[in-house]
């Protein structure tokens, strides 16, 4: 029982940061149909100007909260504006072609963002600063550090806020139209333009909020990282059904529960075997994933 | 003239679906727009809205020439449109249907409220179902939803694309009635329809296109006397009925 509760405790931490990552897939998934998959290297993008704000621009030097928010915000706004700048570049000249044609062209993102990177951070493993202190408090035999707390305690948050805007506010409800049909949300008066591009803010702004966390918690970064962060998160928010809020963040939930118990009751070196068997299992038995209903039929 | 459509050409790729569409709906008016499938009824109705584009002549709306402004920017200008087959959002619940119709209000609530009331006031069965999704409506409440969501822009022009389309005689009447009566509050109506009958019944004048251009026009009261018209759009719900 006792290393369960751990593993549980890791599992929902590491899954918290996975769901954030997923939700920017569905978002954008949901309203243009597009597979994203520049949404893992855009989280090292602001994985990295955290490190970088961190360790060479002195913000450690202000009171721990206030480094901590510029730590995560110039980072977001960072990682919106060139989810936007990618939109513009290079997703909406083909938003009206073929969906093969804008997929191959997120895979190309994708590619340019982790070389950006590594031009300039270099290819060489990073080391976040241990800014919070790691010492916690014992649940039973579990271990949960402050720093655990903190951090999932952000994501939920993000994630609460998300749901509120979606499900409360004109933009957001305008946002679900729009995974239905374009035209008939034209015809509502709805800037469909405009509404893609905040999807395209959000998804960015998750991205380095998910970046910055996996930094501190992981510590050790490089500029490749995005590709199997990508990819399980991918496999969470399909998993959730993709297009479907709620669904990546209990998607993204579910995968860190799985590879901590992986990690912990067979080894760690399993982890990507029982995630993608998991994305493999999904896909043919339940394409729809576990809450998706209408989606999987559009594709 | 509210809207004047001036020799409108609209091609799709090489194939040419209009060939020179003129036609004109004064304010308070109910025109209607007859003519059998492919006919380019509804290439009409979505080059007025703006979701299509004329490669040649004019739509002129209150005035100002919106050929080239986006649909949304149409919708802003007083022209809504109800488009054929309902495209409500099904995951939507009436009400975020109803809020999106006046999404250009957004900001102003209590205006937003306001129509949204007069909109149940005016199809009390949605009423009942306003927290449920729209695609749990039955298809008669579906092209209310249609009707009351495109209503809360408070439009000046309101354009049906086919409103009857798959629902009962005695339904498609009840909803062709309520269509009147939007008229009367002070709304211009272009209404497409295949039901050439009911439409004639309750509109002023009427025009009849034809593989891309207007083949007939004139009052609906002599339309629905002419013998063309009668043998090509009334002859068969005769046989029916």
């Amino acid at each position: 029982m006792g290393p369960f509760l751990q593993y549980t405790i890791n599992g929902l931490t590491v899954g918290s940061f996975y769901a954030l990552v997923a939700l920017g897939y569905t978002i954008v998934y949901g309203i243009i149909r597009l597979i994203n998959f520049a949404q893992g290297d855009l989280t090292v993008v602001g994985m990295f100007l955290g490190w970088s704000l961190l360790t060479q621009f002195g913000i450690r030097l202000l009171p721990l909260p206030v480094a901590l928010f510029l730590a995560f915000l110039i980072p977001m706004l960072g990682t919106a504006v060139t989810n936007v700048v990618i939109l513009q570049l290079a997703y909406k000249p083909l938003l009206k072609r073929s969906l093969l044609a804008i997929l191959i062209t997120a895979l190309g993102a994708s590619l340019v963002l982790q070389n950006v990177v590594r031009l300039i951070f270099g290819p060489q493993i990073q080391a976040y600063p241990d800014i919070v202190p790691l010492n916690g408090f014992g649940i039973g035999p579990a271990h949960v550090s402050y720093l655990q707390v903190v951090l999932f305690a952000a994501s939920i948050l993000l994630m609460l806020a998300l749901y509120l805007f979606t499900q409360g506010t004109p933009v957001g409800t305008a946002m679900r139209a729009l995974a239905v049909d374009h035209d008939a949300a034209r015809l509502m008066g709805i800037n469909v333009d405009r509404v893609i591009q905040i999807a395209f803010v959000v998804g960015g702004l998750l991205a380095a909020a998910s970046g910055v966390m996996l930094g501190i918690y992981y510590i050790q970064i490089q500029f490749n990282n995005g590709f199997l962060l990508g990819l399980r998160a991918f496999t969470a928010a399909v998993l959730g059904g993709i297009g479907n809020i709620p669904g990546a963040m209990a998607g993204g939930m579910i995968i860190g529960l799985l590879e901590s118990y992986t990690a912990g009751y067979i080894s760690s070196k399993w982890q990507d075997v029982v995630v993608f068997g998991v994305l493999i299992l999904v896909l043919v038995i339940r394409p729809m994933g576990l809450f998706g209903e209408r989606v999987a039929e559009r594709m | 003239m509210l809207l004047e459509v001036a020799d409108l050409h609209v091609y799709y790729g090489n194939i040419e679906a209009l060939k020179g569409i003129t036609l004109g709906v004064d304010s308070g008016e109910i025109v209607a727009v007859l003519g059998s499938n492919g006919a380019g009824k509804t290439t009409t109705l979505k080059t007025i809205s703006g979701l299509l584009r004329p490669r040649s002549g004019t739509v002129t709306f209150n005035g100002a020439n919106i050929v080239g402004r986006s649909a949304h920017e149409v919708v802003a200008l007083g022209l809504s449109q109800v488009p054929e087959g309902r495209r409500i959002f099904n995951v939507l619940t009436v009400d975020e249907n109803l809020s999106l119709g006046g999404y250009l209000i957004r900001r102003h609530r209590d205006l937003q409220r306001k129509r949204r009331d007069s909109v149940y006031q005016t199809f009390p069965q949605l009423a009942a179902r306003r927290k449920q999704l729209a695609g749990t409506l039955s298809g008669g409440e579906q092209q209310m939803l249609a009707i009351g969501r495109a209503l809360m822009s408070e439009p000046k022009l309101l354009m049906l694309d086919e409103p009857s389309l798959g629902l009962s005689p005695l339904l498609s009447r009840l909803l062709l009635k309520i269509v009147r009566q939007i008229s009367n509050q002070g709304t211009a109506v272009l209404l497409v329809e295949q039901n050439a009958r009911q439409a004639l019944a309750i509109s002023d004048r009427a025009y009849v296109i034809e593989t891309g251009s207007i083949a007939l026009s004139g009052k609906a009261s002599q339309l629905a006397a002419d013998e063309r018209v009668q043998k090509a759009y009334l002859g068969g719900y005769e046989a029916v009925s």
